[in-house]
């Protein structure tokens, strides 16, 4: 198929940073910093219907052994009060260069502009940590992601079964 | 129960195998382990089928071991429908380091097109 995208992260918001989201709600975009038990409440009430691909994994040690994993990478998370409303998040492949990407917003925030600011927000922050070539896959109905990727220079590399593949270097 | 275990190496395949030869071990069903070419596993052909006997060798159950060629999810299907298999089974997908499962396409295409029961292992 296609190559990967490429993505100019010098327009991105820097984290920290705040807007106001759809609902007129503000929300701060800050990089993870130890607030394990604000994201294990996001995701024990996170919708079983908005799981994907098998993440996050229903709540249990499964989840807590998921979280700290992806905990090891660059995580940035949105914060409506003290409550986590959104996480977005880069692993490492053990032996490759690239950077997997995902991204999880609470229910209560879904549509109001939180992921498209936490994606840019964490696309920032990944670069800052020499981070250039990302991935991601996405389950191939899911439209609404992949216009959400397509919007910040992601381009499809691979249809494999059910999902798509899609990846972008990142530059200024 | 007859069953088919379609494999063509990838290690989601292999965990497969090994999970459905516990399975005839306290059952005692009928198993055939299907040998295809899947254009996602990197080992070939005979290196795939050799690993195959060594491991059903290990485990101590009966097992017949064929080779199919052509492309592999019609492949299996066609096999398992005219040889009058109650089931496929075939790994359930590789998971990314994120966690993400990612199903395969010869999974995909099994599981759309065939009127044979499919088992995923996870």
């Amino acid at each position: 198929m296609n190559g990967e995208g490429i993505t100019d992260v010098s327009g991105f918001p820097e984290t920290p940073f705040e807007f106001d989201d759809g609902e007129g709600r503000a929300i701060e975009v800050r990089e993870y910093d130890g607030e394990r038990e604000a994201l294990l409440s996001m995701y024990e009430e996170f919708d079983p219907g908005d799981r994907a691909q098998g993440i996050p994994p229903v709540r249990g040690d499964a989840l807590e052994r998921w979280l700290d994993g992806i905990l090891e990478g660059v995580n940035t998370v949105a914060w409506d009060g003290n409550d986590a409303v959104g996480h977005a998040t880069l692993v490492g492949d053990e032996g490759m260069d690239a950077h997997e990407l995902a991204i999880f917003v609470a229910q209560s925030h879904q549509h109001a502009g939180v992921g498209s600011r936490l994606i840019r927000g964490v696309l920032s922050l990944a670069y800052d940590r020499g981070v250039r070539d990302v991935w991601l896959s996405v389950e191939r109905w899911n439209r609404a992601a992949v216009r959400l990727y397509n919007g910040v220079g992601f381009e499809k590399t691979r249809r494999e079964g059910f999902e798509i593949e899609m990846g972008t270097r990142l530059t200024v | 129960m007859k069953t088919v275990l379609g494999i063509g190496g990838t290690d989601d395949s292999i965990r497969a195998l090994e999970h459905t030869l516990d399975r005839v071990a306290e059952t005692g069903d009928e198993l055939t382990v299907a040998v295809i070419e899947n254009p996602d596993s990197t080992p070939a052909g005979d290196e795939v089928e050799e690993r195959v006997e060594g491991i059903i060798e290990e485990y101590g159950v009966d097992a017949d071991v064929v080779r199919l060629s052509g492309d592999p999810g019609s492949a299996l299907v066609e096999f398992a429908e005219s040889n009058g298999y109650d089931e496929i089974v075939l790994g359930g997908g590789e998971t990314s380091a994120m966690g993400k499962i990612q199903v395969g396409r010869v999974a995909e295409f099994v599981l759309l097109n065939s009127h044979t029961s499919v088992k995923l292992v996870r």
